[in-house]
Protein backbone atom coordinates (compact mmCIF):
# COMPACT_ATOMS: atom_id res chain seq x y z
CA UNK A 1 0.00 0.00 0.00
CA UNK A 2 2.87 2.33 0.66
CA UNK A 3 3.83 2.33 -3.03
CA UNK A 4 0.46 3.83 -3.90
CA UNK A 5 0.96 6.56 -1.31
CA UNK A 6 4.40 7.39 -2.66
CA UNK A 7 2.95 7.66 -6.16
CA UNK A 8 0.38 10.09 -4.83
CA UNK A 9 3.13 12.12 -3.15
CA UNK A 10 4.84 12.44 -6.55
CA UNK A 11 1.52 13.62 -7.99
CA UNK A 12 1.23 16.22 -5.23
CA UNK A 13 4.77 17.47 -5.90
CA UNK A 14 3.78 18.04 -9.53
CA UNK A 15 0.55 19.76 -8.49
CA UNK A 16 2.47 22.06 -6.16
CA UNK A 17 4.72 23.01 -9.06
CA UNK A 18 1.82 23.84 -11.37
CA UNK A 19 0.13 26.02 -8.75
CA UNK A 20 3.00 28.00 -7.26
CA UNK A 21 5.69 28.41 -9.91
CA UNK A 22 5.81 31.48 -12.12
CA UNK A 23 8.11 30.27 -14.85
CA UNK A 24 6.46 28.64 -17.86
CA UNK A 25 9.13 25.97 -18.26
CA UNK A 26 8.71 24.93 -14.61
CA UNK A 27 4.95 24.62 -15.15
CA UNK A 28 5.54 22.35 -18.16
CA UNK A 29 7.98 20.20 -16.16
CA UNK A 30 5.48 19.85 -13.29
CA UNK A 31 2.70 18.83 -15.66
CA UNK A 32 4.95 16.11 -17.04
CA UNK A 33 5.77 14.89 -13.51
CA UNK A 34 2.05 14.58 -12.73
CA UNK A 35 1.56 12.44 -15.84
CA UNK A 36 4.44 10.13 -14.91
CA UNK A 37 2.97 9.41 -11.50
CA UNK A 38 -0.34 8.37 -13.04
CA UNK A 39 1.41 6.02 -15.49
CA UNK A 40 3.17 4.32 -12.61
CA UNK A 41 0.08 3.80 -10.50
CA UNK A 42 -1.85 2.33 -13.44
CA UNK A 43 0.84 -0.26 -14.17
CA UNK A 44 1.22 -1.02 -10.45
CA UNK A 45 -2.44 -1.93 -10.14
CA UNK A 46 -2.17 -4.50 -12.91
CA UNK A 47 0.88 -6.35 -11.57
CA UNK A 48 0.50 -10.01 -10.52
CA UNK A 49 3.06 -11.81 -8.35
CA UNK A 50 5.17 -14.40 -10.22
CA UNK A 51 3.50 -13.29 -13.46
CA UNK A 52 5.31 -13.28 -16.77
CA UNK A 53 5.57 -10.50 -19.30
CA UNK A 54 2.60 -10.65 -21.67
CA UNK A 55 4.29 -12.50 -24.57
CA UNK A 56 2.76 -15.92 -25.12
CA UNK A 57 5.23 -18.77 -25.43
CA UNK A 58 3.71 -21.26 -27.87
CA UNK A 59 5.70 -24.23 -26.61
CA UNK A 60 4.60 -24.29 -22.97
CA UNK A 61 1.16 -24.69 -21.42
CA UNK A 62 -1.04 -22.00 -19.89
CA UNK A 63 0.82 -19.56 -17.65
CA UNK A 64 -0.08 -16.59 -15.49
CA UNK A 65 0.50 -13.33 -17.35
CA UNK A 66 0.60 -9.80 -16.02
CA UNK A 67 -2.54 -7.87 -16.90
CA UNK A 68 -2.07 -6.45 -20.43
CA UNK A 69 -4.98 -4.01 -20.35
CA UNK A 70 -3.41 -1.23 -18.20
CA UNK A 71 -0.22 -1.57 -20.25
CA UNK A 72 -2.10 -0.88 -23.48
CA UNK A 73 -3.75 2.19 -21.94
CA UNK A 74 -0.46 3.58 -20.61
CA UNK A 75 1.17 3.05 -24.03
CA UNK A 76 -1.43 5.35 -25.56
CA UNK A 77 -1.06 7.83 -22.72
CA UNK A 78 2.74 8.13 -23.07
CA UNK A 79 2.48 9.21 -26.69
CA UNK A 80 -0.30 11.67 -25.84
CA UNK A 81 1.95 13.15 -23.13
CA UNK A 82 4.65 13.71 -25.75
CA UNK A 83 2.17 15.56 -27.99
CA UNK A 84 1.01 17.80 -25.12
CA UNK A 85 4.54 18.67 -24.02
CA UNK A 86 5.58 19.46 -27.61
CA UNK A 87 2.65 21.86 -28.08
CA UNK A 88 3.41 23.54 -24.74
CA UNK A 89 7.03 24.07 -25.76
CA UNK A 90 5.93 25.60 -29.08
CA UNK A 91 3.68 28.05 -27.21
CA UNK A 92 6.48 28.85 -24.74
CA UNK A 93 9.05 29.70 -27.38
CA UNK A 94 6.51 31.86 -29.19
CA UNK A 95 5.76 33.78 -26.01
CA UNK A 96 9.45 34.27 -25.30
CA UNK A 97 10.03 35.80 -28.72
CA UNK A 98 7.28 38.31 -28.17
CA UNK A 99 7.62 39.29 -24.51
CA UNK A 100 11.29 38.40 -23.80
CA UNK A 101 10.39 36.64 -20.55
CA UNK A 102 8.98 33.33 -19.33
CA UNK A 103 7.27 34.84 -16.27
CA UNK A 104 3.51 34.40 -16.51
CA UNK A 105 2.68 37.40 -14.34
CA UNK A 106 4.69 39.74 -16.52
CA UNK A 107 3.05 38.31 -19.62
CA UNK A 108 -0.35 38.86 -18.09
CA UNK A 109 0.44 42.48 -17.31
CA UNK A 110 1.95 43.42 -20.64
CA UNK A 111 -0.41 44.02 -23.47
CA UNK A 112 1.62 43.47 -26.67
CA UNK B 1 9.08 -5.84 -5.24
CA UNK B 2 7.50 -3.21 -2.99
CA UNK B 3 10.86 -2.32 -1.46
CA UNK B 4 12.61 -1.86 -4.82
CA UNK B 5 9.90 0.29 -6.31
CA UNK B 6 9.68 2.35 -3.12
CA UNK B 7 13.42 3.11 -3.28
CA UNK B 8 13.21 4.19 -6.92
CA UNK B 9 10.14 6.30 -6.14
CA UNK B 10 12.11 7.96 -3.36
CA UNK B 11 14.79 8.99 -5.87
CA UNK B 12 12.12 10.24 -8.26
CA UNK B 13 10.51 12.39 -5.56
CA UNK B 14 13.86 13.92 -4.60
CA UNK B 15 14.60 14.65 -8.26
CA UNK B 16 11.17 16.21 -8.75
CA UNK B 17 11.55 18.47 -5.71
CA UNK B 18 14.95 19.60 -6.98
CA UNK B 19 13.52 20.27 -10.45
CA UNK B 20 10.99 22.67 -8.98
CA UNK B 21 13.48 24.66 -6.94
CA UNK B 22 16.45 24.87 -9.28
CA UNK B 23 17.66 28.37 -10.10
CA UNK B 24 19.01 27.44 -13.51
CA UNK B 25 16.46 26.26 -16.05
CA UNK B 26 18.85 23.79 -17.69
CA UNK B 27 19.36 22.00 -14.35
CA UNK B 28 15.60 21.78 -13.93
CA UNK B 29 15.19 20.15 -17.34
CA UNK B 30 17.94 17.62 -16.62
CA UNK B 31 16.37 16.85 -13.23
CA UNK B 32 13.16 16.00 -15.05
CA UNK B 33 15.22 13.33 -16.78
CA UNK B 34 15.70 11.64 -13.41
CA UNK B 35 11.96 11.15 -13.06
CA UNK B 36 11.57 9.92 -16.63
CA UNK B 37 14.42 7.43 -16.61
CA UNK B 38 13.52 6.17 -13.12
CA UNK B 39 10.13 5.37 -14.57
CA UNK B 40 11.84 3.18 -17.21
CA UNK B 41 13.47 1.10 -14.45
CA UNK B 42 10.11 0.76 -12.70
CA UNK B 43 8.49 -0.47 -15.91
CA UNK B 44 11.21 -3.09 -16.36
CA UNK B 45 10.70 -4.32 -12.79
CA UNK B 46 6.95 -4.56 -13.35
CA UNK B 47 7.33 -6.86 -16.39
CA UNK B 48 6.24 -4.31 -19.01
CA UNK B 49 8.95 -4.27 -21.74
CA UNK B 50 6.75 -2.57 -24.34
CA UNK B 51 6.24 0.43 -22.10
CA UNK B 52 9.92 0.63 -21.20
CA UNK B 53 10.95 0.94 -24.87
CA UNK B 54 8.35 3.61 -25.62
CA UNK B 55 9.09 5.60 -22.45
CA UNK B 56 12.86 5.69 -22.95
CA UNK B 57 12.64 6.92 -26.54
CA UNK B 58 9.88 9.45 -25.84
CA UNK B 59 11.73 10.80 -22.79
CA UNK B 60 14.89 11.35 -24.84
CA UNK B 61 12.99 13.21 -27.56
CA UNK B 62 11.19 15.35 -24.95
CA UNK B 63 14.49 16.27 -23.29
CA UNK B 64 16.03 17.24 -26.65
CA UNK B 65 13.06 19.51 -27.46
CA UNK B 66 13.09 21.13 -24.01
CA UNK B 67 16.84 21.79 -24.07
CA UNK B 68 16.47 23.30 -27.54
CA UNK B 69 13.85 25.70 -26.17
CA UNK B 70 15.70 26.54 -22.94
CA UNK B 71 19.14 27.17 -24.46
CA UNK B 72 17.69 29.93 -26.55
CA UNK B 73 16.59 32.09 -23.63
CA UNK B 74 17.87 33.63 -20.44
CA UNK B 75 18.11 30.36 -18.45
CA UNK B 76 17.50 32.20 -15.21
CA UNK B 77 14.40 32.24 -13.13
CA UNK B 78 13.28 35.59 -11.82
CA UNK B 79 13.66 36.07 -8.09
CA UNK B 80 10.44 35.82 -6.14
CA UNK B 81 10.43 37.97 -2.97
CA UNK B 82 9.69 35.74 -0.01
CA UNK B 83 7.10 37.84 1.76
CA UNK B 84 3.90 37.14 3.65
CA UNK B 85 1.74 36.50 0.58
CA UNK B 86 3.84 33.64 -0.69
CA UNK B 87 4.01 32.13 2.81
CA UNK B 88 0.22 32.22 3.12
CA UNK B 89 -0.07 30.66 -0.37
CA UNK B 90 2.24 27.81 0.57
CA UNK B 91 0.38 27.12 3.83
CA UNK B 92 -2.99 27.04 2.05
CA UNK B 93 -1.51 24.68 -0.55
CA UNK B 94 -0.33 22.32 2.18
CA UNK B 95 -3.71 22.31 3.90
CA UNK B 96 -5.43 21.42 0.61
CA UNK B 97 -2.89 18.69 -0.01
CA UNK B 98 -3.55 17.19 3.43
CA UNK B 99 -7.24 17.07 2.58
CA UNK B 100 -6.54 15.38 -0.78
CA UNK B 101 -4.30 12.85 0.93
CA UNK B 102 -7.06 11.93 3.38
CA UNK B 103 -9.51 11.33 0.53
CA UNK B 104 -6.93 9.27 -1.34
CA UNK B 105 -6.49 7.02 1.69
CA UNK B 106 -10.21 6.36 1.63
CA UNK B 107 -10.17 5.73 -2.11
CA UNK B 108 -7.56 2.96 -2.04
CA UNK B 109 -9.14 1.02 0.81
CA UNK B 110 -10.67 -1.54 -1.52
CA UNK B 111 -7.62 -2.13 -3.67
CA UNK B 112 -5.89 -5.49 -3.45
CA UNK B 113 -2.33 -5.34 -2.12
CA UNK B 114 0.46 -5.17 -4.67
CA UNK B 115 0.68 -8.38 -6.69
CA UNK B 116 -2.65 -9.94 -5.78
CA UNK B 117 -4.58 -8.47 -8.69
CA UNK B 118 -7.47 -10.53 -10.05
CA UNK B 119 -8.02 -10.28 -13.80
CA UNK B 120 -11.42 -8.75 -14.09
CA UNK B 121 -12.21 -7.45 -17.53
CA UNK B 122 -9.02 -8.70 -19.08
CA UNK B 123 -9.95 -12.35 -18.50
CA UNK B 124 -11.55 -12.63 -21.93
CA UNK B 125 -8.69 -10.70 -23.52
CA UNK B 126 -5.97 -12.98 -22.18
CA UNK B 127 -7.64 -16.37 -22.61
CA UNK B 128 -9.02 -16.02 -26.13
CA UNK B 129 -6.37 -13.63 -27.47
CA UNK B 130 -4.13 -16.10 -29.26
CA UNK B 131 -6.89 -17.76 -31.29
CA UNK B 132 -8.87 -14.58 -31.89
CA UNK B 133 -6.10 -12.26 -33.03
CA UNK B 134 -3.27 -14.61 -33.91
CA UNK B 135 -0.57 -12.38 -32.41
CA UNK B 136 1.85 -13.69 -29.81
CA UNK B 137 2.37 -10.26 -28.23
CA UNK B 138 -0.72 -9.74 -26.08
CA UNK B 139 -0.35 -5.97 -25.69
CA UNK B 140 -0.19 -5.45 -29.48
CA UNK B 141 -3.18 -7.74 -29.92
CA UNK B 142 -5.20 -5.77 -27.38
CA UNK B 143 -4.11 -2.44 -28.87
CA UNK B 144 -4.81 -3.20 -32.51
CA UNK B 145 -7.69 -5.64 -32.39
CA UNK B 146 -9.78 -5.30 -29.24
CA UNK B 147 -9.09 -1.59 -28.67
CA UNK B 148 -8.42 -0.33 -32.16
CA UNK B 149 -10.45 2.85 -31.70
CA UNK B 150 -8.07 4.06 -28.98
CA UNK B 151 -5.13 3.57 -31.33
CA UNK B 152 -6.88 5.53 -34.07
CA UNK B 153 -7.59 8.36 -31.62
CA UNK B 154 -3.97 8.44 -30.50
CA UNK B 155 -2.68 8.59 -34.07
CA UNK B 156 -5.03 11.49 -34.76
CA UNK B 157 -3.84 13.33 -31.62
CA UNK B 158 -0.21 13.01 -32.69
CA UNK B 159 -1.08 14.20 -36.19
CA UNK B 160 -2.95 17.20 -34.75
CA UNK B 161 -0.01 18.08 -32.51
CA UNK B 162 2.33 18.06 -35.53
CA UNK B 163 -0.01 20.32 -37.51
CA UNK B 164 -0.46 22.58 -34.50
CA UNK B 165 3.29 22.98 -33.99
CA UNK B 166 3.70 23.74 -37.71
CA UNK B 167 0.98 26.42 -37.53
CA UNK B 168 2.16 28.02 -34.29
CA UNK B 169 5.77 28.31 -35.37
CA UNK B 170 5.21 30.01 -38.67
CA UNK B 171 6.84 33.37 -39.16
CA UNK B 172 5.30 35.87 -41.47
CA UNK B 173 7.46 35.86 -44.55
CA UNK B 174 9.45 39.04 -44.75
CA UNK B 175 11.78 37.71 -47.40
CA UNK B 176 11.40 38.75 -50.98
CA UNK B 177 10.63 35.76 -53.15
CA UNK C 1 22.68 26.45 -36.47
CA UNK C 2 26.05 25.09 -37.46
CA UNK C 3 27.07 21.49 -37.42
CA UNK C 4 29.56 19.85 -35.16
CA UNK C 5 33.13 18.66 -35.71
CA UNK C 6 34.17 16.08 -38.28
CA UNK C 7 34.38 13.17 -35.85
CA UNK C 8 30.79 13.69 -34.72
CA UNK C 9 29.62 13.88 -38.32
CA UNK C 10 31.31 10.65 -39.39
CA UNK C 11 30.25 8.66 -36.33
CA UNK C 12 26.66 9.84 -36.58
CA UNK C 13 26.55 8.82 -40.23
CA UNK C 14 27.45 5.27 -39.23
CA UNK C 15 25.27 5.05 -36.15
CA UNK C 16 22.15 6.62 -37.69
CA UNK C 17 21.96 3.86 -40.28
CA UNK C 18 22.04 1.20 -37.57
CA UNK C 19 19.38 2.99 -35.51
CA UNK C 20 17.15 3.24 -38.57
CA UNK C 21 17.42 -0.50 -39.25
CA UNK C 22 16.75 -1.28 -35.58
CA UNK C 23 13.61 0.85 -35.70
CA UNK C 24 12.35 -0.98 -38.78
CA UNK C 25 13.03 -4.31 -37.06
CA UNK C 26 10.99 -3.28 -34.04
CA UNK C 27 8.09 -2.17 -36.26
CA UNK C 28 8.03 -5.33 -38.37
CA UNK C 29 8.23 -7.76 -35.42
CA UNK C 30 5.60 -5.89 -33.43
CA UNK C 31 3.33 -8.89 -33.11
CA UNK C 32 6.08 -11.25 -31.96
CA UNK C 33 8.33 -9.31 -29.57
CA UNK C 34 7.74 -6.24 -27.40
CA UNK C 35 7.61 -3.06 -29.41
CA UNK C 36 5.12 -2.35 -32.10
CA UNK C 37 4.28 0.70 -34.16
CA UNK C 38 4.75 3.48 -31.60
CA UNK C 39 8.12 2.44 -30.25
CA UNK C 40 9.53 1.69 -33.70
CA UNK C 41 8.25 4.95 -35.16
CA UNK C 42 9.85 6.97 -32.38
CA UNK C 43 13.18 5.17 -32.88
CA UNK C 44 13.16 5.92 -36.63
CA UNK C 45 12.47 9.59 -35.84
CA UNK C 46 15.39 9.50 -33.41
CA UNK C 47 17.76 8.44 -36.20
CA UNK C 48 16.76 11.43 -38.33
CA UNK C 49 16.99 13.82 -35.38
CA UNK C 50 20.53 12.59 -34.72
CA UNK C 51 21.55 13.42 -38.29
CA UNK C 52 19.97 16.87 -38.15
CA UNK C 53 21.70 17.72 -34.88
CA UNK C 54 25.10 16.54 -36.07
CA UNK C 55 25.13 18.25 -39.45
CA UNK C 56 23.38 21.46 -38.50
CA UNK C 57 20.42 22.99 -40.22
CA UNK C 58 22.60 24.90 -42.70
CA UNK C 59 23.31 21.65 -44.55
CA UNK C 60 19.63 20.96 -45.22
CA UNK C 61 16.99 22.41 -47.46
CA UNK C 62 14.49 23.00 -44.66
CA UNK C 63 11.42 23.77 -46.73
CA UNK C 64 11.70 20.52 -48.65
CA UNK C 65 12.39 18.51 -45.50
CA UNK C 66 9.33 19.68 -43.64
CA UNK C 67 7.16 19.28 -46.74
CA UNK C 68 8.42 15.70 -47.15
CA UNK C 69 7.82 14.70 -43.55
CA UNK C 70 4.36 16.23 -43.28
CA UNK C 71 3.26 14.70 -46.59
CA UNK C 72 4.54 11.30 -45.45
CA UNK C 73 2.64 11.39 -42.18
CA UNK C 74 -0.56 12.52 -43.89
CA UNK C 75 -0.42 9.68 -46.43
CA UNK C 76 0.30 7.17 -43.66
CA UNK C 77 -2.70 8.10 -41.53
CA UNK C 78 -4.89 8.10 -44.61
CA UNK C 79 -3.78 4.54 -45.33
CA UNK C 80 -4.68 3.53 -41.75
CA UNK C 81 -8.24 4.77 -42.23
CA UNK C 82 -8.52 3.13 -45.65
CA UNK C 83 -7.32 -0.18 -44.20
CA UNK C 84 -9.91 0.07 -41.45
CA UNK C 85 -12.64 0.87 -43.98
CA UNK C 86 -11.64 -2.01 -46.23
CA UNK C 87 -12.78 -4.43 -43.59
CA UNK C 88 -16.30 -3.06 -44.00
CA UNK C 89 -16.46 -4.76 -47.37
CA UNK C 90 -14.48 -7.95 -46.80
CA UNK C 91 -14.49 -10.45 -43.98
CA UNK C 92 -16.53 -9.77 -40.91
CA UNK C 93 -18.18 -6.58 -42.24
CA UNK C 94 -17.38 -4.48 -39.16
CA UNK C 95 -15.15 -1.41 -38.94
CA UNK C 96 -11.60 -2.38 -37.84
CA UNK C 97 -12.21 -6.09 -38.24
CA UNK C 98 -9.38 -8.50 -38.82
CA UNK C 99 -10.01 -9.84 -42.30
CA UNK C 100 -6.74 -11.31 -43.52
CA UNK C 101 -6.00 -14.96 -42.69
CA UNK C 102 -4.15 -15.63 -39.49
CA UNK C 103 -1.24 -17.94 -40.14
CA UNK C 104 0.32 -20.10 -37.47
CA UNK C 105 1.23 -18.14 -34.39
CA UNK C 106 4.85 -17.13 -34.00
CA UNK C 107 5.88 -16.65 -37.62
CA UNK C 108 6.42 -13.33 -39.34
CA UNK C 109 3.44 -13.57 -41.69
CA UNK C 110 0.72 -14.12 -39.13
CA UNK C 111 -1.93 -12.27 -37.12
CA UNK C 112 -3.93 -11.04 -40.08
CA UNK C 113 -3.99 -7.29 -40.53
CA UNK C 114 -1.95 -6.36 -37.42
CA UNK C 115 1.51 -6.17 -39.12
CA UNK C 116 0.09 -3.78 -41.73
CA UNK C 117 -1.32 -1.56 -38.99
CA UNK C 118 2.06 -1.58 -37.26
CA UNK C 119 3.86 -0.43 -40.42
CA UNK C 120 1.51 2.43 -41.20
CA UNK C 121 1.26 3.66 -37.61
CA UNK C 122 5.07 3.49 -37.36
CA UNK C 123 5.51 5.68 -40.45
CA UNK C 124 2.92 8.12 -39.12
CA UNK C 125 4.55 8.47 -35.70
CA UNK C 126 8.00 8.97 -37.24
CA UNK C 127 6.66 11.66 -39.57
CA UNK C 128 4.83 13.48 -36.78
CA UNK C 129 7.80 13.62 -34.40
CA UNK C 130 10.09 14.74 -37.22
CA UNK C 131 7.63 17.48 -38.23
CA UNK C 132 7.51 18.83 -34.68
CA UNK C 133 11.29 18.94 -34.45
CA UNK C 134 11.73 20.53 -37.88
CA UNK C 135 9.15 23.21 -37.09
CA UNK C 136 11.21 24.15 -34.02
CA UNK C 137 14.46 24.25 -36.05
CA UNK C 138 12.87 26.42 -38.77
CA UNK C 139 11.56 28.84 -36.15
CA UNK C 140 14.95 29.22 -34.53
CA UNK C 141 16.60 29.73 -37.92
CA UNK C 142 14.20 32.38 -39.14
CA UNK C 143 14.03 34.34 -35.92
CA UNK C 144 17.78 34.56 -35.50
CA UNK C 145 18.28 36.26 -38.84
Amino acid sequence: MIVYLLCFVLFLVGLYGVITRRNLIKIAISLSIMEFSIFLILVLIGYIDQGLAPIVNTNSGPEIYVDPLPQAMVLTAIVIGLATTAMLMAIAIRLYRKYKTFDIREIKNLRG
Amino acid sequence: MELQISIILGFMIIGAIYALHAKDLLSAVIAMGIVGYGLVICFLLLKAPDLAIVQIVVETITLVIMVAVVLDSTREEEKVPFDRTSLVNTLVAFVVFAGLFYFFLHAIEDLNPLGKHTLGMAESYVIGALEHTGSVNLVTGVLFDFRAYDTLGEAVILYTAALGALTLLRMKGKKTD
Amino acid sequence: MEGMSTIVKKVSQLVAGLIFMYGIYIILHGHLTPGGGFAGGAIVAGAFILLILAFGSSALNLKKEVAGSSNTESVAILLVVILALMSLFLGAKVFFGNFLPKGEAGTLLSAGVIPLYNIFIGIEVAGAILTIFLALVIFKEESSK
